[in-house]
């Protein structure tokens, strides 16, 4: 492993201070998505931004590769400002975002020819990346003829053949399935650790707690809404690490206890916190009920009982942090279930959930849906005061809108008909775009 | 790996000429010799031209199919490097795109006579030579080619995946490789069928574009075109039938040469990275990826685009961000400003060029006319749908019958209504019937075919689990077409109508009026008015004809067709 020690007393290859990213809404205001960051990333070192979707470590990582300008703060790359892509950062794609009219080797050798190079330089530098990810004999293969896991090496390799000082992958592993994500990041880590790989530092987005400790040297974890850096975790067991160490799951531990530790920021902008009264402004994401269910059913069941530790059971359902918050937190708002210190635990009503039937299931959800989440009875309110007892979907958007980005209104009302639709408190018409309050008999 | 996959670049081998090479070469020097000839004939005197009438001899028709074929390759060339410049300057640039979309719109639905206006501005570039003239049919021929690929095109770079962009963008590709290695490739399938689409309506209009008649001014350039106009003078049947032919085979020909191998190599550019579809296969695609001549060429043209590139200053490729919003705001002012200027001014000098001549009250009796054609289209649109619909969802589900309607279908969308004359005029002299309904149907002879095409690849598109499904559960007769079928194909249906519809209202101005010899016919409308007034060099008419056509043209797509596309996509898309 390269010395961590030694790291440290390197110059900064990326020095980010104080970066800020903000979207204007339409009516004027500004979305925060990224707040106050600073982060320095040091030749040798692996460091992970770790958060769930919305947190903006997307966004932070583009800023950092040059293609979109932070509203605030400063990018310096060995000391220049990053004013756009530049030479010596290279980025690997979550969708590979490979070029499916050129051969493996004609995507390689882009970033090259971009550059200029000539013909032969650029023909065995891009062999030599193609034969040490493992591409060999594929060079004219199309990337629709490779599976997803080649598809990715080719990813890397494009990344590589520029050799870039700074790699950064977004999410790189999370389009693959779990054995195929496992062996690219294995080889991946071999040839970092044997110093083969011909760049200096790399930035990894991810949403995947094993896999960022399984990877990193250090790790930025972000909180969503906006997205901050909460705590920054140094991670050095030495490689190659076993998921199942306990030094490993007391570390995975430890980061699903910050990740859950911090009261989420629902609401967003401004006027919801000028008026916390009215609580309509909180961003909803999409969980079917079919997921409330399931998890509400799996920690009722033994061995939980009721209270289950967060690793655990995502292990246990196979999902990700990206896939089980949203239904942990959807369970929290409608009190179900309480989130704390990386643990779940059913609230009475949750336990009662579990063990109902689906008419006696409705009828609580119902209760909780108007209760606790201040959209849905504000929607019940509007068509129950209306004497066409229907309004369009429009009225509730534009008052959304007032509180979040459109396509968050869009979601949080996909969301609201959906659980509205379950619970048989509203119906919603997609022809006429319009809720109502009768359901079809 | 199959070899004759491998894009003509990769082969690198040494060269050694086989049979593909001596096919290749002798149809490309065949191409060259065919070109120069037809070139010898631009610098010809326009009276010599008028010298030598057209001859109806069928052997003449072999060099007249030449000369069209031609004019319509270098239309389409036009067409291409209009569409890449046109469109691309749309998509980059926020302000250009505000002022050539809504234009682009606007010339769509200009019919192709109206352009006629431009003939004497060709003409008067090389006054008595033959060139003017060509450079007019040309340009006719390119005004019913260009339009719907520029769109095509511009569409297309709007919606490059976001991850593709964002992957040149950071491998620093500059404009003119994204260009070539993103832009155009990923433009490529949806361009290559309005490229298809393009060469039929340019056949169409062939006789209008080749036997130039605006007032005084009569060129008549030898070609097929020509051919039908002087063949319906003579009322000479067996003329036509010639003709027919001769159009076939250079259709075939394109066909083979051109657009199948343009399909099959379009395979590649298609962004679904599954396999599993069916290769399309062409013989030429075959001989120019076998043929190392052919690879040498095209190596050769690689390396100067390369070079071409190269040669720029280099690039600086900015960020996504905020610029100076003041900045920003003060610019779009003084833009939006000069537009709105330029606008009006154009406006007003329209108004008074055309008011000069023409009265409010016959503006108001075009705009009647206008209402008559649009109860043509209507009403045959709807009847062309009852027809073809029922038939496009059989052919659409059985793939065999498909593969031999396709290209029937192709062939008679490209049709030209000319030839339909002799028979609708006799028909309707000899029944005494009405030509205000009877001749109609001419409206719709080449565009029905849309709604055709359109509806079969909605139906093959049908998964095949639905049709299970349906067979699984019984749905059979009228249930099966209200909830299977006619759903499924909504969505396309409306595409072809759209199409089909726009259409129509420019082949009014050929369809309207109709004649075989010394028998003329007219229907009451918009057509035959524009018609009418370009035959008698009357600017003021033709120009109003062609505004109020394009107003109804456009006031119907953004009224009626805009909100039933955006219904029937968000009603009936499968996913």
């Amino acid at each position: 492993m390269n010395a961590n020690a030694q790291a440290l007393n390197l110059a900064p290859l990326l020095d980010v201070q104080g970066v800020c990213k903000s979207f204007r809404k339409p009516d004027g205001d500004e979305l925060v998505v990224l707040e106050n960051v600073n982060l320095t990333l040091r030749p040798g070192e692996i460091v992970g931004l770790l958060g769930r979707s919305g947190s903006g470590k997307s966004t932070l990582l583009r800023a950092i590769a040059g293609l979109e300008l932070p509203s605030g703060g400063t990018v310096n790359y060995l000391g220049e400002p990053v004013l756009g892509p530049a030479e010596g950062i290279a980025m690997v794609f979550q969708s590979f975002a490979l070029f499916p009219w050129l051969t493996v080797l004609e995507n390689v050798k882009l970033g090259l020819e971009a550059l200029g190079h000539p013909e032969a330089d650029m023909r065995t530098r891009s062999l030599k990346a193609i034969d040490l990810i493992g591409l060999d004999g594929f060079e004219s293969a199309y990337p629709r003829e490779l599976s997803g896991g080649m598809r990715q090496r080719v990813g890397f390799a494009r990344a590589l053949v520029v050799h870039p000082n700074i790699l950064l992958m977004d999410e790189p592993f999370s389009a693959l399935d779990i054995l195929t994500a496992e062996t690219l990041r294995n080889d991946f880590l071999d040839l970092w650790g044997e110093g083969q790989l011909p760049i200096k530092s790399v930035l990894l987005v991810t949403h995947n707690i094993e896999e960022a400790v399984q990877m990193c040297d250090r790790l930025l974890i972000f909180s969503t809404h906006p997205g901050r850096v909460v705590s920054e975790i140094s991670i050095d067991l030495p490689h190659p690490r076993h998921a199942l160490d306990p030094r490993f799951r007391a570390l995975v531990e430890r980061v699903y206890v910050e990740m859950t530790s911090k009261p989420r920021g629902d609401r967003v902008g401004h006027k919801a916190e000028r008026f916390p009264g009215t609580g309509i402004g909180t961003t909803l994401t999409h969980v079917s009920s079919n997921l409330l269910s399931g998890l509400l059913e799996a920690v009722s069941e033994p061995p939980y009982n009721g209270h289950a530790d967060l690793p655990a059971i995502a292990e246990a359902l196979a999902m990700d942090v990206d896939e089980l918050f949203p239904v942990a937190e959807a369970l929290q708002l409608l009190r179900f279930a309480e989130i704390e210190g990386g643990d779940i635990k059913l609230t009475r009503e949750g336990s009662e959930f579990a063990k109902s039937e689906t008419d006696e299931r409705k009828r609580l959800f119902a209760r909780h849906l108007l209760t606790y989440v201040p959209l849905a009875a504000h929607v019940r309110r509007v068509l129950d005061e209306r004497a066409s007892h229907s309004a369009p979907k429009s009225r509730f958007f534009d008052e959304l809108e007032d509180y979040m980005a459109e396509d968050a209104a869009e979601q949080t009302l996909r969301t609201i008909i959906s659980w509205g639709r379950y619970a048989e408190a509203f119906a919603y018409d997609d022809a006429r775009q319009a809720f109502s309050l009768e359901n079809p008999a | 790996m199959r070899l004759d996959r491998l894009p003509i670049s990769v082969l690198k081998t040494r060269f050694i000429p086989g049979g593909w090479d001596m096919l290749a070469f002798m149809l490309v020097v065949a191409f060259f010799i065919y070109v120069a000839e037809a070139a010898l004939g631009l610098t010809g005197s326009l009276a010599r031209l008028e010298a030598t009438p057209i001859s109806l001899a069928p052997s003449a028709l072999v060099g007249y199919a030449a000369r069209t074929a031609l004019r319509m390759l270098i239309a389409m060339l036009a067409s291409l490097l209009f569409t890449f410049t046109y469109a691309t300057l749309a998509a980059k640039s926020r302000r250009a795109e505000v002022v050539l979309v809504p234009l682009l719109d606007i010339l769509q639905s200009l019919p192709i006579l109206g352009f006629s206006i431009t003939i004497l501005f060709f003409l008067s570039l090389t006054p008595g030579r033959v060139a003017g003239a060509e450079m007019a049919a040309v340009f006719l021929i390119f005004t019913s080619q260009a339009w719907n690929m520029a769109f095509s095109f511009y569409h297309s770079l709007r919606s490059i995946p976001y991850e593709l962009d964002e992957a040149a963008r950071s491998f620093r590709l500059s404009p003119w490789m994204r260009f070539w290695r993103l832009e155009v490739p990923f433009a490529m399938p949806p361009l290559i069928w309005n490229m298809m689409m393009s060469m039929s309506g340019g056949w169409f209009f062939v006789v209008a574009a080749e036997a130039i008649n605006v007032g005084n001014t009569k060129v008549t350039l030898p070609g097929v075109g020509s051919y039908v106009a002087l063949a319906i003078e003579q009322r000479n049947l067996g003329a036509i039938g010639w003709a027919i032919a001769a159009m076939f085979i250079v259709i075939l020909v394109y066909d083979q040469l051109l657009f199948r191998p343009l399909i099959a190599s379009a395979d590649w550019f298609r962004l679904e990275q599954e396999a599993g579809l069916t290769p399309s296969r062409s013989w030429a695609l075959t001989m120019m990826r076998r043929s190392q001549f052919l690879g040498l060429v095209a190596r050769l043209f690689v390396g100067v685009l390369n070079i071409v590139g190269k040669s720029g200053t280099p690039v600086v490729i900015r960020p996504k961000g905020e610029i100076a919003e003041g900045r920003r705001r003060i610019g779009d002012f003084i833009w939006y400003a000069v537009i709105a200027l330029v606008g009006l001014v154009a406006l007003l000098k329209a108004v008074r060029f055309v008011f000069s001549e023409i009265s409010t009250a016959e503006v108001g009796h075009v705009v009647l006319l206008g209402f008559f054609t649009f109860l043509r289209v209507g009403i045959l649109i709807a009847i062309a749908s009852l027809i073809w619909v029922p038939i496009g969802i059989y052919v659409g589900m059985r793939p065999r019958v498909a593969s031999i309607v396709q290209p029937i279908a192709q062939f008679l969308a490209a049709f030209p209504v000319n030839l339909i004359y002799p028979i609708v005029v006799s028909s309707i002299v000899l029944g005494r019937l009405n030509p205000d309904i009877w001749l109609s149907p001419l409206m719709i002879l080449g565009t029905q075919w849309y709604i055709l095409f359109n509806v079969i690849v909605g139906a093959s598109a049908i998964p095949p689990d639905m049709r299970y499904a349906g067979q699984n559960f019984h749905v059979r007769g009228w249930l099966w077409w209200k909830r299977i079928a006619l759903p499924a194909v909504f969505p396309f249906y409306v595409t072809g109508a759209i199409t089909a519809s726009g259409g129509s209202w420019n082949a009014s101005v050929v369809s309207e009026v109709a004649e075989w010899g010394q028998q003329h016919l007219t229907a009451t409308g918009l057509g035959s008015y524009i018609s009418r007034a370009t035959d008698a060099g009357d600017f003021q008419r033709t120009v109003v004809g062609i505004v109020v056509m394009a107003l109804f043209v456009v006031l119907l797509n953004r009224v009626f067709w805009k909100p039933l596309f955006a219904r029937a996509e968000r009603k009936f898309r499968m996913t």
